[in-house]
């Protein structure tokens, strides 16, 4: 077998080279990436399968995102940023929804998988490392 | 499954700076191979692909300065199969070590012909291949006079989730890379040596180009069954 070509970061300078795509859907998605520290990382780039749809934003100064969707029981999402050297996988749950991925993940992290409610968007934080660090998979 | 023999780097390596407080502390949950592995990979319709994208020296009314060079190689699955038809997107600093991005503010000259972003999709084969110059090194704040060694970053999709790539390749002889933090992180030089191109011959077209070629192999098998 061959051996898998290594992962390097992302780097600060990404935008020129992979720019915004749009997922397609009408539901709003809205949320904030942040440090081990609680602060707003303002270079991350996130990717969102939905099917065979590919959404892609950046995250601002204040570290927040905002992408649409359809709705559906869960979204895949892959982070990117300076300072990982390897990308990151989650899921992003709509509310309400259950199924064997989320129940076999310790109930104390679940919620960090789970959207919220806000009115008429969808609110989701994705936290990188200590409390209430986000559950990534592999 | 076997296990893969892999070279990834960790998510925390302190001498990059940057991961200290962006590496996870938990281990990332590992999902059973249908859950994920073989979960299909995005399709990329919504982002255009012509064909003058693959050739960044043809992209403003002028050629760009530095040294002009052909970039190719194949890409295949851990089987050795090639992976057809996959996004390869790619960007880098120009000849003199500067990104178009405003957040760069290394005082060296942007180029007006000069954007650094090319995408093309593989062909029957698994090949790429881009038409660039050459980028120059650059300074980061990381620690003390600090050097980035040249490199292209490269973003490739392939047929799964987890085979999804964002890597740099760099450049065979540059001084920088035994003191770069970031390809530092992969501890075996096995792994160092897999993100380095090798200058090509065969590729370099007389009077005209210097090729570089570099492979790249994604994670995963493709979804067809092995042989027996």
């Amino acid at each position: 077998m061959s051996i898998a070509t290594p992962s390097q970061t992302v780097g600060p300078f990404f935008g020129v080279g992979l720019g915004r795509v749009d997922a397609g859907g009408t539901m709003r998605v809205e949320g904030q990436v942040l440090d081990g520290a609680g602060e707003p990382v303002p270079d991350a780039l996130l990717e969102v399968v939905q099917g065979v749809e590919l959404g892609r934003v950046r995250t601002d100064e204040e570290g927040a995102f905002a992408f649409t969707v359809s709705p559906a029981s869960f979204l895949s999402l892959t982070v990117f940023a300076r300072g990982l050297l390897r990308h990151l996988n989650t899921r992003m749950y709509f509310p309400g929804v259950e199924d064997e991925v989320l129940a076999s993940i310790d109930p104390g992290r679940r919620g960090t998988l789970i959207a919220r409610r806000e009115g008429e968007v969808l609110r989701f934080d994705i936290r990188l490392q200590g409390p209430g660090e986000t559950v990534f998979f592999e | 499954m076997p296990t893969e023999l892999d070279f990834e780097p960790p998510y925390l390596f302190p001498d990059y700076r940057a991961t200290r407080l962006r590496a996870p502390r938990h281990e990332p949950v590992r999902l059973p191979d249908e859950w994920f592995h073989h979960t299909r990979g995005p399709a990329f319709g919504r982002i255009p692909i012509r064909p003058e994208d693959a050739d960044l020296t043809r992209q403003h009314a002028g050629e760009p300065l530095g040294q002009r060079i052909i970039l190719s190689g194949r890409v295949t699955d851990s089987d050795g199969r090639p992976v057809r038809g996959t996004l390869v997107e790619v960007w880098q600093a120009n000849a003199a070590g500067r990104y178009v991005d405003p957040a760069d503010d290394h005082p060296a000259p942007l180029d007006p012909n000069f954007t650094g972003a090319g995408r093309c999709l593989t062909d029957d084969e698994g090949r790429y291949r881009f038409v660039t110059v050459k980028p120059g090194a650059y300074p980061w704040r990381n620690h003390e006079n600090a050097w980035r060694p040249a490199h292209v970053h490269f973003s490739l999709f392939g047929p799964s989730l987890s085979s999804r790539l964002v890597t740099q390749m760099y450049f065979p002889g540059d001084p920088l890379i035994p003191i770069d933090p970031i390809l530092g992180s992969i501890a075996d030089p096995r792994g160092r040596d897999l993100l380095i191109s090798r200058f090509d011959l065969e590729t370099t077209v007389p009077e005209w180009a210097l090729g570089y070629t570099w492979d790249v192999v994604l994670r995963g098998r493709n979804a067809t069954p092995m042989e027996p």
